[in-house]
């Protein structure tokens, strides 16, 4: 193999917080024009690398070459003036403006002081269609889906001159077919000898688009590989540092009882078809679809967190009227919503406190805080959950990405619902609590308890589910029993309902 | 409460507490009245109706909310309160005791407007409580023919100048209100829910709760603080007045601003706001002592505002830095 030249040479690189070592003399080097893979399971280090290549974190020890002189970015514009940018896991774009307006912000241009608005489109125009997305640059970010905001990230990433581009969990919330076109375009940025470091917890994936791959470990360097000679086992092993006994705990021993929960003519706002699905005591019921296809919407909509045109909802052969995310819980209705941070926990706030925050009935006494019996509640949850915290007392905004989950789980575990619904569970996670939260939704399934789970990771569903429903533009498409699952099967059904009108829409 | 978590807390509130603390220093050493026991007791009655409203207000704060209404519904309440004080068919006692249920019931029913109308319509309380402190003030002009009301009780008038040991008794009452309200921050369900939605509203409603229910509780606990403000202002003045109260509530903002709480909601401390009320009431009385001009004042004490406010950025930065 030809070597082509360094453009990051990373040499003994060390990053100490109060009471942990984040990186601990970490070597690696970035060849020129490479897609580097980073993996490794939350808290291995990954993000506090990133952090430190865009100039957020300072190192402690060690040093940086890039382009082989010394390089250390006292903060992100730094960073961005030398070439690096992030793409990171949280879009961070302003709803309210325009696509041009976003991709433009750090220098929109300008003549006689005032904004050059025809230059402002007809670059932005072109962005856009470096990266393959048919938009108007006019239009305002908020009206378009995540996967063109994530695109549009890239773009702005791109109009800077990028030379590295960092991405950070870029297709945690796209489907099969956005992913493949961002592939497209990562390999055609490759192409230009743009380098791109590509952090991701979908193995499958990273091994389609990377060169090589480096696996971090407790803040060390396992070792970094050709994804050609290496295989996923191989890699996961040395990510978990033992032998995991499969990817999708499924288990046979878990007897499906009766119908629990039933869903009838239920229409969401914005829909005009209904949706009728039911779930058994112990059932894991998959929901897969494309985004937009109203997977989400659907259970936001039974759960009360958005209103509903029509439609009843059933608990135990009883109907419940449900207005308000209260009348849900109240009747034994949960929802993990896929937006941990935003509409699932309380970051700066401790971990008992959203623990309890569905349940305070659980730890007080006539309007009164009973805060050790709080505590306890957090500590059990903490043990039995394996939560990865200093103390119960720590906001939740300084746990990673898994154990928030956890927390998020903990909350609603405390509650004992008798039906849960999870809405991406597992999106931005490590295998390692990916696996665990597997576990535990079977634990759940085993007390009898009606469970649905919605996820954009078909692999996933397919390992875990006991029946898929597939949503497609608005209705349940189709559903496919646990004998009968096949990938192409469950993807033709997401399309089916798109390709009838004719054309498959734009998302 | 042990050592332990004494130290914390002063730790955590040592920033402020420290500033009263040279603030005091420095205003004794400038000027020899200041120290004197006279002078003592005038402060401590000064601040003592800022604290107590300072304390409804932290709550609406603690929401990302506000209550600009304060100064005029406190204005109100004085006229109601005054009108049935002097009412000439009831006994002293009973007269009393009815001035105080109606200065709370109309405070408290302002509150609930607050409350009501900016949940169920959506409105940004920072308007609906604009709103209210016109109405307010119209509807006291109103109701008093925009006359002031005098000749209360005698009774009420001598324990309104009363002290004990030095302490004037509404000084007392005002701290009795932080305590009760530190409570009920610190302690209740209620007070958790304050906190809890002030961070995260949507993640509170998604688990089960209706937010808009608090929300409004805050708003009419605000009211509360205020009837009760009205009437130590009433037993502080002997008056009832149609124009008491004008830009009370930018003084209660900020005594809960520099006692560290944020305006977009979730984190603030009672211990706070009452350091914040008392450093307010130093710097009135202090700059006054050392022979600082009426103008010079303002400007003093609205940068005062800005520093602490700035200082308390680096604070929460710093706090935010250490953690991993």
């Amino acid at each position: 193999m030809i070597r082509l030249p360094k453009i990051i040479e990373i040499k003994g690189l060390t990053k100490h917080f109060p009471g942990v070592t984040a990186l601990s003399n970490v070597d690696l080097e970035i060849t020129q024009g490479e897609v580097h893979v980073l993996v490794g399971e939350n808290g291995a280090g990954k993000s506090s690398l990133i952090k430190i290549l865009c100039g957020i974190y300072q190192p402690d020890e060690g040093e940086i070459l890039y382009l082989g002189n010394k390089y250390a970015p006292a903060n992100t514009q730094d960073a961005i003036k030398s070439g690096i940018r992030v793409v990171y896991q949280e879009l961070n774009l302003l709803s309210y403006m325009s696509v041009a307006e976003n991709i433009f912000f750090e220098r929109l241009p300008s003549k006689a002081g005032l904004v050059d608005f025809n230059k402002l489109y007809r670059d932005a125009k072109s962005m856009l269609d470096e990266v393959g997305l048919k938009i108007s640059p006019r239009t305002p970010v908020h009206m378009l889906g995540i996967a063109q905001m994530q695109l549009v990230e890239i773009a702005k990433a791109l109009s800077g001159d990028s030379k590295v581009l960092i991405l950070d969990e870029p297709t945690a919330t796209l489907t099969s077919k956005e992913i493949n076109r961002l592939f497209e375009i990562i390999k055609r940025l490759k192409q230009k000898g743009v380098t791109i470091i590509y952090i991701s917890h979908r193995l499958q994936e990273t091994f389609e688009i990377g060169d090589r791959i480096t696996v971090l470990r407790n803040g060390l360097k396992v070792d970094t590989r050709l994804t050609s000679e290496v295989t996923i086992p191989e890699i996961v092993k040395m990510m978990v540092g033992r032998d995991m006994a499969s990817e999708y705990p499924y288990q046979e021993s878990v007897k499906v009882g009766a119908e629990v929960f039933r869903v009838e003519e239920l229409i969401y706002q914005g829909n005009d078809k209904p949706i009728s699905f039911s779930v058994k005591a112990g059932e894991i019921l998959g929901v897969a679809g494309l985004i937009g296809s109203g997977r989400t919407e659907t259970m936001r909509a039974i759960f009360g967190a958005d209103p509903k045109r029509s439609g009843k909802i059933f608990l135990n052969g009883n109907e419940l009227v449900i207005k308000q995310p209260k009348d849900a819980v109240d009747g034994g209705i949960c929802l993990l919503t896929e937006d941990r941070k935003g509409q699932g926990l309380i970051l700066d706030m401790s971990c008992e406190v959203n623990t309890s925050l569905a349940n305070l009935a659980g730890v007080s006494h006539s309007g009164l805080m009973e805060f050790r019996k709080e505590a306890d509640v957090a500590t059990r949850f903490v043990d039995e959950l394996s939560i990865k915290t200093s103390s119960t007392k720590k906001w939740v905004r300084f746990l990673s990405g898994g154990n928030q989950q956890k927390v998020v789980l903990a909350k609603w575990l405390f509650r004992n619902c008798q039906v849960l619904i999870f809405d991406e569970p597992t999106r931005g996670i490590d295998v390692g609590a990916k696996y665990e939260i597997y576990m535990l939704l079977w634990k759940l399934a085993g007390q009898g308890k009606a469970i649905i789970v919605v996820s954009s990771d078909l692999p996933e569903l397919m390992g875990i589910s006991h029946r898929i429903a597939v949503f497609s533009n608005g209705k349940i498409a189709g559903e496919v029993m646990r004998d009968e699952f096949d990938q192409e099967k469950i993807l033709s059904i997401a399309y089916r309902e798109y390709l009838k009108i004719g054309s498959v829409k734009e998302n | 409460m042990n050592a332990k978590k004494i130290l914390s807390l002063l730790l955590r509130e040592a920033g402020i507490g420290l500033a009263l603390l040279l603030l005091c220093v420095v205003f004794a050493v400038a000027a020899p009245r200041f120290a004197s026991a006279t002078n003592i007791t005038n402060i401590l009655t000064q601040i003592s109706i800022n604290t107590v409203i300072s304390v409804g207000m932290t709550f609406t704060i603690l929401l990302g909310g506000i209550d600009l209404s304060v100064g005029s519904v406190l204005a109100l309440a004085t006229i109601i309160a005054g009108k049935i004080i002097t009412n000439p068919s009831f006994s002293v006692g009973t007269a009393v005791f009815l001035a105080v249920l109606g200065s709370m019931a109309v405070t408290m029913t302002c509150g609930l407007f607050n409350g009501f109308v900016s949940e169920r319509w959506k409105i940004h309380p920072f308007i609906t409580t604009l709103g209210m402190l016109n109405i307010a003030r119209g509807a006291a002009l109103q109701v008093s023919q925009s006359r002031t009301i005098f000749n209360f009780p005698e009774a009420f008038n001598v324990f309104g100048s009363l002290s004990f040991f030095g302490i004037p008794y509404i000084f007392i009452i005002a701290v009795v209100v932080v305590f009760v309200g530190r409570f009920i921050l610190n302690r209740t369900v209620f007070g958790r829910m304050i906190y809890a939605i002030g961070n995260n509203e949507e993640a509170v409603r998604l688990s089960g709760h209706t937010p808009s229910f608090y929300k409004v509780l805050a708003y009419v606990l605000c009211g509360a603080t205020v009837g009760l403000a009205a009437i130590m202002y009433m037993l502080r003045l002997n008056i009832s007045s149609p124009i008491l109260g004008v830009g009370f509530e930018l003084k209660a903002i900020a005594a809960v601003v520099i006692g560290g709480t944020s305006m977009s909601g979730g984190k603030g401390s009672m211990v706070g706001t009452f350091l914040g009320a008392c450093i307010i009431g130093v710097l009135d009385n202090g700059l006054i002592l050392i022979g600082m001009g009426d103008f010079v004042r303002q400007i003093v004490t609205g940068l005062i505002i800005v520093v602490a406010v700035i200082i308390d950025t680096y604070r929460a930065k710093f706090s935010f830095k250490t953690e991993a």
